[in-house]
């Protein structure tokens, strides 16, 4: 994401000598934008904020104000916070594991010279292009013969599909952009190639690691077909599959107000780290060359 | 950061020759060791399943009782049978509904998202107030779980839901009908069109002002500008973003199965059936569905790469010769490509 060049430092001649319309439409076409994308969830914030009783009330603002959905969603019986923790864990150890790997595999595909890179950056592209119930149906077999139902390594494992293939590429972009002259002045100061990716590499690559690590979090934590198959335990089960299966603390028949609730609780933090990540991403492009 | 990458791109076209440097030599072997992990963990997460699936499929599985009444455990080889079933009566009937569901999604969705992520892109680049509120903005839907946006629009679409509401309308949007199959497509329009304009946009600002300078001077009106110039210059980062989006729609499963619900037939899709064959563990039929959907995927990313060029490794190869020096400028491939894998890896459960 070429974000980095989109400050506002250009000066459009064409907006200045047009006329209103020219000059308002394109706010407009922002606003319409704006409106599109948090217009939906303006109303699942709306929602779980209502009071119960108020639920299919279709007022902008709820007419009062109410707390009951969230204290509702975290009732002892509802297995909410203990799905918060079991995603927290699933999409956290997925994260690590494929930074881990997927780093060493990133660098060495964005630096060394070596025959079939190409086709390994292909087969690397190509599998994140898989179906994932096609993984699935397998694995929840041999999982199955192996005594892995119901257990994190379950969800964690098969998650690696997606996260792996997804981590390489964006670390591979992010470490082709830094000059190799960074590497060769450390070695012409005497350090092994081990010790240019470890002392000069990795630090000035820590904004694209990190944003690496957010995009990684949120598909493992976004991740739903494989928990829903791999689990049958509601104490293991994430918070995606807990929400989609809701029946409410109070049991009612729809519990639409608690299901916002949750899925604003699921919601929030992603929404804030992409607010981070929104100036990690541009700092990350800016930061880390030789002028 | 277009000149960073000029930097980082050597130009390869110095010698003829590989240019071997003290940092290159020996690197094969050191590359299949540093490479190695990935690749295992590949393999056996990716590779494994598949042909797994392949073989399963080959198979019935499960408990069932003989002509005798004997109870029958463990699988028994059948051939081509579970396909044959797949193709034949009313499971016949059951997937060809699902492979419609399916492509029909596809189609309507990619399409509908493609115009709409254009759109925005085209907004945001004229746009220089608020645009950081819109980038913000855009990314909501995006890092929104698929499920909980399916719980939302589910909300949204309900009887006496804000939908009917607005529209003034007593539509029972989640029952069976193109009613349901509508819900689904606005869903995931919302969730995935923001994004593809994201990546446009960073396509659009590759685009040197000069060429629009430069037809305006030719006296092109606007439209022929964009026909002429917009669009072709953000073909490769288009194309790379569509493809995602068809063979991550093709895989579509949390919306309709959370938005309208397992075993409604107008919105059941080929992932949606062989969950519920495995959930039934009829894990031969499953794999069977599963295997076909896998090859449906790939004959349809092959024939999009060869038929459009889509140039999907984009800037992570370096060009062995770099054409005319153009490639130099052409950051955006390889930049939309980072940021389509993000796509495609976040909305992998759609």
């Amino acid at each position: 994401m070429a974000m980095a060049n989109d400050a506002p430092a250009k000066i459009d001649v064409k907006a200045a000598e047009a006329g209103p319309l020219r000059k308002y439409a394109p706010l407009l076409g922002v606003a319409i934008i704006v409106f599109y994308c948090l217009a939906p969830f303006y109303w699942m914030v709306v929602s779980a904020l209502r009071r119960p009783t108020d639920q299919f009330e279709n007022s902008i603002i709820p007419t009062t104000w109410s707390l009951t959905n969230f204290t509702d969603v975290f009732k002892p019986g509802t297995g909410f916070g203990r799905a918060l923790l079991n995603s927290l864990l699933v999409a956290g150890t997925v994260t690590i594991l494929t930074l881990i790997i997927g780093m060493v595999a990133a660098y060495t595909l964005a630096r060394l010279e070596f025959r079939f890179k190409n086709v390994v950056l292909a087969i690397i592209i190509t599998t994140s292009m898989f179906p994932g119930i096609s993984l699935v149906i397998p694995l929840l077999k041999l999982f199955i013969d192996i005594k892995w139902i119901n257990t994190y390594q379950a969800m964690i494992v098969p998650s690696l599909s997606f996260a792996l293939p997804l981590a390489v590429w964006t670390l591979t972009t992010f470490f082709r952009q830094m000059p190799r002259e960074l590497e060769q002045a450390a070695m012409v100061d005497g350090c092994t190639p081990a010790q240019a990716f470890y002392k000069v590499i990795l630090p000035l690559a820590a904004p694209g690691v990190f944003t690496t690590a957010i995009i990684t979090f949120i598909a493992a934590w976004n991740e739903f077909l494989i928990a829903l198959s791999m689990i049958n335990k509601k104490e293991l089960q994430t918070a995606n599959v807990v929400i989609s299966q809701f029946t409410g603390a109070s049991g009612r028949d729809q519990p639409f107000g608690s299901q916002m609730a949750a899925g604003v609780v699921v919601t929030i933090p992603l929404v804030i780290a992409v607010l981070i990540f929104q100036r990690r991403i541009v700092a990350g492009l800016t930061a880390g060359g030789v002028k | 950061m277009s000149a960073s990458n000029a930097v980082a791109q050597r130009p390869p076209a110095q010698t003829g020759k590989v240019r071997k440097t003290t940092f290159n030599e020996g690197t094969g072997r050191l590359a299949a060791l540093l490479l190695s992990p990935t690749l295992i963990v590949l393999v056996l997460v990716v590779v494994y399943p598949i042909l797994s699936a392949l073989r399963e499929s080959l198979y019935t599985s499960g408990q069932r009782i003989d002509e005798s009444g004997f109870v029958i455990k463990g699988s028994e080889f059948v051939g081509l049978d579970n396909y044959a079933a797949i193709f034949s009566g009313e499971t016949g009937e059951r997937f060809w509904n699902a492979f419609y569901n399916t492509t029909f999604f596809t189609v309507t969705c990619v399409v509908l998202e493609t115009v709409l992520g254009v759109a925005m892109a085209l907004v945001m680049h004229k746009a220089f107030k608020g645009r950081s509120i819109v980038r913000a903005s855009i990314l909501v839907p995006w890092a929104i779980p698929t499920v909980v946006s399916a719980l939302l629009w589910k909300w949204i679409f309900q009887a006496d839901g804000a939908a009917n509401a607005l529209l003034g309308t007593q539509i029972l949007w989640s029952t069976e009908g193109w009613q349901s199959v509508l819900s689904v497509i606005v869903a995931d329009t919302w969730k995935t069109a923001p994004f593809i304009g994201l990546l446009v946009l960073a396509g659009l600002q590759t685009i040197p002002d000069e060429v629009y300078e430069a037809a305006k001077v030719d006296g092109a009106s606007p439209f022929q500008t964009f026909l002429k110039i917009t669009l072709p210059l953000v073909k490769p980062a288009l194309l790379v973003a569509v493809l995602f989006r068809i063979l991550d729609t093709l895989r579509i499963f949390d919306l309709p199965f959370v938005l309208v619900g397992p075993n409604k037939q107008s919105v059941e899709t080929l992932s949606i059936l062989a969950y519920l064959e495995a959930n039934q563990t009829r894990y031969g039929p499953a794999a069977a569905y599963a295997t076909l959907l896998f090859l449906y995927v790939a004959v349809v990313a092959f024939v999009f790469v060869k038929l459009l060029g889509a140039d999907v490794l984009g800037d992570a190869v370096q060009k062995k010769k770099s054409k005319k020096g153009k490639d130099r400028d052409s950051a955006p491939p390889g930049v939309a490509m980072g940021s389509a894998a993000g796509m495609s890896g976040v909305g992998s459960g759609v």
